[in-house]
């Protein structure tokens, strides 16, 4: 299956606003993505005025590994520990929709043909919207990294804007894998370690409780926010086959039901429409909202986790530094030790506390963007189905 | 057989008999009813013995003894007033281009079809037999109930009647024959300005009636039970009585009367060639009076053919049988009404037609029976239901009551002799208009096979013809009755539009507005869909503890229909009682043919979890869904006219306590014993293959399988809808906690407040959305679950028209049998055998035709139920659909409410 996404729905599928600072110096979009079995190749589209770049317009075409390993690589790098890294682009989901369409292929036989080209082309519309959606997320990953004055400077980045080759990234081997799932483990025993640390300054404090409490939240919010979206497609699945068997109903009856039989057909046809797109919206303004500061709460975590390191392990120094005064010996290297530490930790502190305001700033705006958005997209759906009922009210009793 | 003097009290002498015949049936009320009902069909049967003419002569002999000496009667008749009839045709035919279309497809369908001939002409034979055992057959299998409803209303409403026949009576005497019109007049207007103070003349009446002729009533009464039975032989003569005396009376009442009742107590002995002899007698007293009857025979068949012209014009020619049978029945029927009571009575019977249709007026809701339901009916049916149905409309009417004392008589004494009778109009008709040969007389019922808009048409030419008349002087009485006549038609419809004014004297204008009236009529069987009768089920109460509790149900009626004894009454049913009165009515009524609407399940688990006493809200969901389910089948079965007028519903809505249902327990012997009787039904079904005569049932039931199928189908996907929508409010109710929960971790207040302010919204739309929920299951889901019942109840009228066809044609082979049997005997020379095997093929051709009508009889009803049910069907889901388009209307109206008072939070977020 091989799907384009349109320039113009783009637009309005950008869900998620990142661009804080308006910096026009570099400006990557995600014009065209080609989806070939399962795999995703998306059109990287960069336009930039800055000189590090060999072109000021250019198209490479990567794929999602291609943004997992920038995104590593970006974790991996020492600098970039006191900012909050952008979350990784979630892999590519078309199994849900796939799995859907085959379900349909297998119950086709206890449907009629006209409801069967309504489920599929329901179906297809759904996995159109994936598909935008998962480019979309990938563009909202590049946005960020280039309206991030760090990142945006970045050599790897730059490297994977502008390489016109095939990165051939190599995929994660078992062992490296597993490495990672351990690292991961190990990463949350630490935290837990060093939760016991004292924290030295209150904001950071505050933010930390505030955080692991949202996370827990917005988690919450978004498996439910999934359920509720999921449920409303079924309700607007269900209005297919009561239209669809309304209409054969119609087709076999002769009496003057006939005529309301069919109105009401139609109507239900057009509310599955309306119904189809309040889910398909809340979807897209609520529920991938929450999916993405989902994500985003998980790197401001990383970072503070980052921090809290940082700072466990200038405590560590001091330690080590009494001892070696204790004992006399190595007192210089112990010193220097806890001086470079210090140096590491203040540091980090401090991006670390412009990136969390940044942060906040972004959520908010963010959010009021969705809200409004979908509250429109909401009294819009529900006025046209006022107007259809309406209309169709006014039709049964004209006759 | 009675005795002649006690046979023939004269119909009306002092016109009080027959209301006090009534007033006699109504105290012996319920039980005698019942009874002599089934006596009737004791003595149909009966009929058949040897001395039944019918019964023992092939087909076409039957007719011939009656029809010859009829015809002979007719050419009199048509010597003396031969050239009336045939000076309007032409005439007609100028006048009226609608006139040519009325008789151009009656020629037609008498010339090139012969094979529409001939069956009628069989039919002709059948519809005897009907007019005399049949009719009161019909009457007492169908209608036993009715009987006993319009007896109870009777009651009073019998004195009024004595009201009106005796204010006209006095007029009526000075006034000639020619001048019938004004005695209507007379009739009417007094009716009306009795209609207006009703109180005072009540009074009095009953005064009189009580007093009067009480002695001749008591007399008919007893004559009543073993007249029926009688053949139709001895019957004539009575008709002929009384029309002697109807126009003796017309001339100078009071002495004639007298001496005709003794002349005519020797009468009812003589068979039918005496009969034969007397008729010459009467039929020049009576010269200008038959013709107008044969105008109200063609007018009240087209009149009643409005309907089955429906039916017809969907069936084919072929497929008359059942409605043409029907229209003969009518036909008949509704002129002997006339000759049997002479000129006073064909007033008589139009107010009692104008009256049905006034009450009908009056109480916009015919019970949802519209006037051209009423005549849709077969006769019986007609009468019955159009007697009792307006009288229920009206207790202080005057007039929806007198046709009930008229028309009870008319059924219960004077069918067979009405019937014979009514087949010498029906051939002088013939001879007047078409002066056809003598199968031509069958000729008169296929003007009833004309489509709707000949009929249509036909009142009006006919009121034309008759208004042209008037100003002639010869065929002035003839056509003064004409035009009363005609008001048996349109004038009763204009009744319904509140003119009775403008009703006789204006009979030119009525018709020419005849057809408008019609078009309103139409217009009004529309608007006449509102109930009278509401009745709710309310209050669910659990009675009771443990395994023996039970819920009890406050059903409260309110109504202004006057078979109840006060417009509003509550009582207090449980589920099983339900149970009971379904059980009741379909016992009654589903061998029938009719559709009774099945009750809500039983159900065991929603009923044992109740017991256990849980209060889940499952529970209290499936007490709801029941209490619905109880009251829309209450109101359906309160819809349906035949089952409104079953005492049985009656006393379930009204009386205090009722005997508890037995037999409804799932698990009962009962029970067993009807799933057992349903696997067996089910077999038969599937053995008997039958040879569809009539397509149009064939059709429909693949229609109502077909249809069954979708709406199962339906059921399905609006449950899962239902559920899916359940689905989607507990998961809006759980998004709306956990964005409230975020909002209130969130530090930026406006934000906060912003995912607080949501999830409010979303707590209203999960409310919305629930009761949305409810609306798919109770509005939606639950119509369909109930039509779905309904069909299976439709498809068991089509089974009980199988099983009736079944039993006819058992019997059919049976009889051929005995035939054989018989053939045998006679062969093998054995007298002393012979005898009884000739009683036993008299039997049994008393069977076959006996369960040949019941056939007919069961396809009209199912023809006609299913029609009505498609109707009621139709309506049901239109009412039902826009009530749930406006639910979700609403619902998503408030969503744009929510979501508009939810925008400025959202862009207050700063």
């Amino acid at each position: 299956m091989t799907s384009t996404t349109e320039e113009n729905d783009k637009e309005k599928l950008r869900s998620v606003s990142v661009d804080l600072n308006h910096d026009s110096s570099l400006l990557i979009d995600i014009p065209d993505a080609l989806c070939e079995r399962d795999k995703v190749k998306f059109t990287v589209h960069t336009k930039t005025t800055l000189s590090s770049f060999q072109k000021p317009d250019f198209s490479v075409s990567r794929q999602h590994e291609d943004f997992i390993w920038l995104h590593d690589t970006l974790v991996e790098t020492e600098d970039y520990a006191g900012l909050i890294i952008p979350p990784a682009p979630p892999k590519p989901d078309f199994e849900s929709p796939r799995e859907k369409m085959h379900k349909l292929g297998e119950g086709e036989a206890t449907m009629t043909k006209e409801e069967y080209t309504k489920m599929k082309q329901e179906l297809e519309a759904e996995y159109l919207a994936v598909f935008k959606k998962t480019v979309q997320v990938h563009e909202v990953f590049l946005q960020r990294l280039s309206s991030h004055p760090v990142f945006s400077k970045d050599r790897n980045f730059q490297i994977f804007l502008e390489y016109d080759q095939d990165l051939s990234v190599r995929r994660k081997n078992a062992k490296e894998m597993f490495g990672g799932f351990f690292k991961n483990m190990v990463k949350t025993a630490d935290e837990v370690i060093i939760s016991g640390i004292k924290e030295v300054d209150e904001f950071f404090e505050q933010e930390k409780t505030f955080l692991l409490d949202y996370y827990s939240k917005i988690k919450d919010a978004t498996a439910k926010a999934e359920k509720m979206t999921r449920s409303h497609k079924n309700v607007a699945d269900d209005y297919i086959h009561v239209s669809a068997t309304l209409n054969s109903m119609c087709a076999e009856d002769n009496t003057p039901l006939k005529k309301h039989l069919e109105k009401f057909s139609d109507l239900l046809e057009k509310l599955r429409k309306v119904e189809g797109r309040v889910a398909s919206d809340q979807e897209l303004k609520l529920t991938e909202l929450l999916r993405y500061y989902l994500r985003d709460i998980q790197a401001a975590k990383d970072l503070l986790y980052r921090r809290a390191r940082a700072l466990a392990d200038y405590e560590n120094s001091n330690k080590a530094l009494d001892k070696a005064r204790l004992k006399g010996k190595d007192i210089a290297q112990a010193e220097e030790h806890q001086q470079q530490c210090l140096k590491k930790f203040d540091k980090l502190s401090e991006s670390c506390k412009k990136e969390l305001t940044s942060f906040k700033g972004r959520r908010v705006v963010a959010f009021r963007k969705n809200l409004i958005e979908m509250a429109e997209l909401e009294i819009k759906h529900a006025k046209n189905s006022v107007s259809l009922l309406q209309g169709c009210i006014d039709m049964l009793n004209s006759n | 057989m009675a005795t002649s003097s006690e046979r023939t009290p004269p119909p009306f002498p002092e016109s009080e008999d027959m209301d006090l015949d009534t007033e006699m049936r109504d105290e012996e009320s319920n039980e005698n009813e019942c009874v002599v009902a089934s006596e009737d069909v004791i003595g149909a049967e009966a009929n058949n013995a040897p001395d039944d003419i019918f019964s023992e002569l092939p087909t076409d002999n039957v007719i011939n003894p009656l029809t010859d000496s009829i015809i002979k009667l007719d050419m009199d008749a048509i010597d003396k007033q031969g050239e009336q009839p045939v000076d309007i045709e032409p005439k007609e035919e100028p006048i009226k281009a609608p006139d040519s279309i009325l008789w151009t497809p009656q020629s037609t369908v008498s010339k090139p079809e012969d094979n529409v001939r001939t069956p009628l002409i069989v039919q002709s034979e059948s519809v005897m037999h009907m007019l005399s055992a049949d009719l009161i057959n019909e009457f007492s299998s169908d209608s036993p109930g009715k009987i006993l409803d319009e007896c109870e209303l009777e009651t009073d409403s019998s004195t009024t009647y004595d009201l009106s026949r005796e204010t006209e009576n006095p007029i009526g005497e000075p006034v000639s024959d020619s001048q019938n019109i004004p005695v209507v007049d007379v009739l009417l207007e007094q009716g009306s300005a009795n209609s207006d103070c009703p109180g005072k003349i009540l009074n009095e009446c009953e005064l009189e009636t009580d007093n009067g002729p009480t002695n001749d009533l008591s007399q008919e009464t007893e004559t009543k039970p073993t007249g029926e039975p009688v053949s139709d032989s001895q019957d004539i003569p009575v008709v002929d009585v009384l029309l002697e005396q109807g126009s003796a009376e017309s001339d100078c009442p009071g002495k004639i009367l007298d001496e005709c009742e003794l002349e005519t107590d020797n009468g009812p002995t003589n068979d039918l060639f005496q009969e034969t002899e007397t008729k010459p007698t009467v039929e020049p007293v009576f010269d200008g009076q038959d013709i107008p009857v044969v105008d109200v025979l063609r007018e009240q068949g087209s009149a009643e053919s409005d309907c089955p012209g429906k039916i017809l014009d969907e069936c084919e020619l072929e497929t008359d049988n059942g409605p043409t049978n029907d229209l003969f029945q009518e036909t008949e029927t509704n002129p002997t009404s006339e000759p049997v009571r002479d000129g006073q009575d064909i007033p008589v019977v139009e107010v009692l037609l104008e009256q049905g249709s006034a009450v009908g007026e009056n109480s916009a809701v015919c019970v949802k029976e519209p006037l051209s339901d009423i005549r849709e009916e077969p006769p019986c049916d007609n009468f019955s239901e159009l007697l009792s149905e307006p009288a229920s409309k009206q207790q202080r009417d005057l007039f929806g009551d007198p046709s009930d004392d008229l028309f009870s008589e008319l059924l219960n004494g004077k069918d067979e002799l009405q019937s014979s009778d009514s087949t010498d109009i029906c051939r002088e008709a013939k001879n007047t208009l078409i002066t056809g040969p003598l199968s031509d007389d069958l000729d008169n019922p296929p003007s009833d096979v004309l489509s709707e808009d000949c009929v249509m048409k036909v009142t009006s030419p006919n009121s034309d013809s008759s208004s042209d008349s008037r100003t002639r002087d010869e065929e002035q009485d003839i056509f003064a009755e004409a035009t009363v006549e005609l008001s048996l038609d349109s004038p009763a419809i204009e009744r319904k539009r509140a003119e009775p004014s403008r009703l006789l004297p204006s009979a030119s204008s009525t018709s020419s507005m005849s057809e408008q009236r019609q078009k309103i009529l139409e217009e009004q069987v529309e608007e006449e869909d509102k109930f009278e009768l509401n009745v709710s089920v309310t209050n669910p109460e659990k009675v009771g503890d443990g395994i023996n509790a039970y819920l009890a149900y406050r059903v409260s009626t309110q109504t202004t229909l006057p078979m109840f004894k006060s417009k509003t009454f509550v009582v207090r049913r449980r589920f099983s009682d339900f149970l009971g009165l379904y059980e009741k009515l379909s016992e009654k009524l589903s061998q029938n043919g009719y559709i009774v609407p099945p009750p809500p399940e039983k159900s065991i688990l929603g009923m044992t979890k109740l017991k256990v006493g849980k209060e889940d809200p499952s529970s209290a969901e499936f007490v709801e869904k029941r209490r619905a389910a109880l009251e829309r089948f209450l109101q359906r079965v309160l819809c349906h006219p035949s089952l409104l007028q079953d005492p049985d519903v009656r006393e379930f809505l009204e009386k205090e306590e009722l005997p508890r249902a037995v037999n409804t327990q799932a698990f009962s012997g009962a029970g067993f014993l009807k799933i057992i009787n349903r696997a067996t039904d089910a077999v038969t079904k599937m053995t008997i293959k039958m040879n569809e005569s009539d397509i149009w049932f064939e059709e429909k039931l693949q229609e109502v399988e077909g249809e069954d199928q979708q709406l199962r189908k339906l059921h399905v996907l609006v449950d899962s809808l239902a559920n899916h929508r359940k689905d989607l409010s507990a998961h809006t109710a759980m998004f709306a906690k956990s964005i409230g929960m975020l909002g209130s971790s969130e530090d930026n207040t406006a934000l906060s407040r912003a995912l607080c302010q949501l999830a409010e919204v979303e707590d209203k739309i999960e409310q919305l959305h629930q009761e949305q929920a409810g609306n798919d299951f109770f509005i939606f889901a639950e119509l369909l679950a109930d039509y779905i019942r309904l069909l299976g109840a439709v498809r068991g009228c089509f089974d009980q028209r199988i099983k009736m066809w079944q039993r006819w044609q058992d019997a059919q082979n049976t009889l051929q049998k005995k035939r054989e049997a018989e053939a045998k005997l006679l062969w093998a020379n054995k007298p002393e055998k012979l005898q009884l095997a000739k009683d036993e093929i008299t039997e049994w051709e008393a069977r076959v035709t006996q369960y040949e009508r019941d056939f007919e009889r069961i396809s009209v009803t199912v023809r006609k139920e299913v029609i009505w049910f498609e109707k009621e069907k139709a309506k049901d889901f239109k009412k039902q659909m826009l009530k749930y388009l406006q639910v979700l209307l609403h619902s998503q109206e408030q969503l744009t409410k929510y979501w508009e008072s939810f925008l400025p939070e959202a862009k207050a977020i700063a």
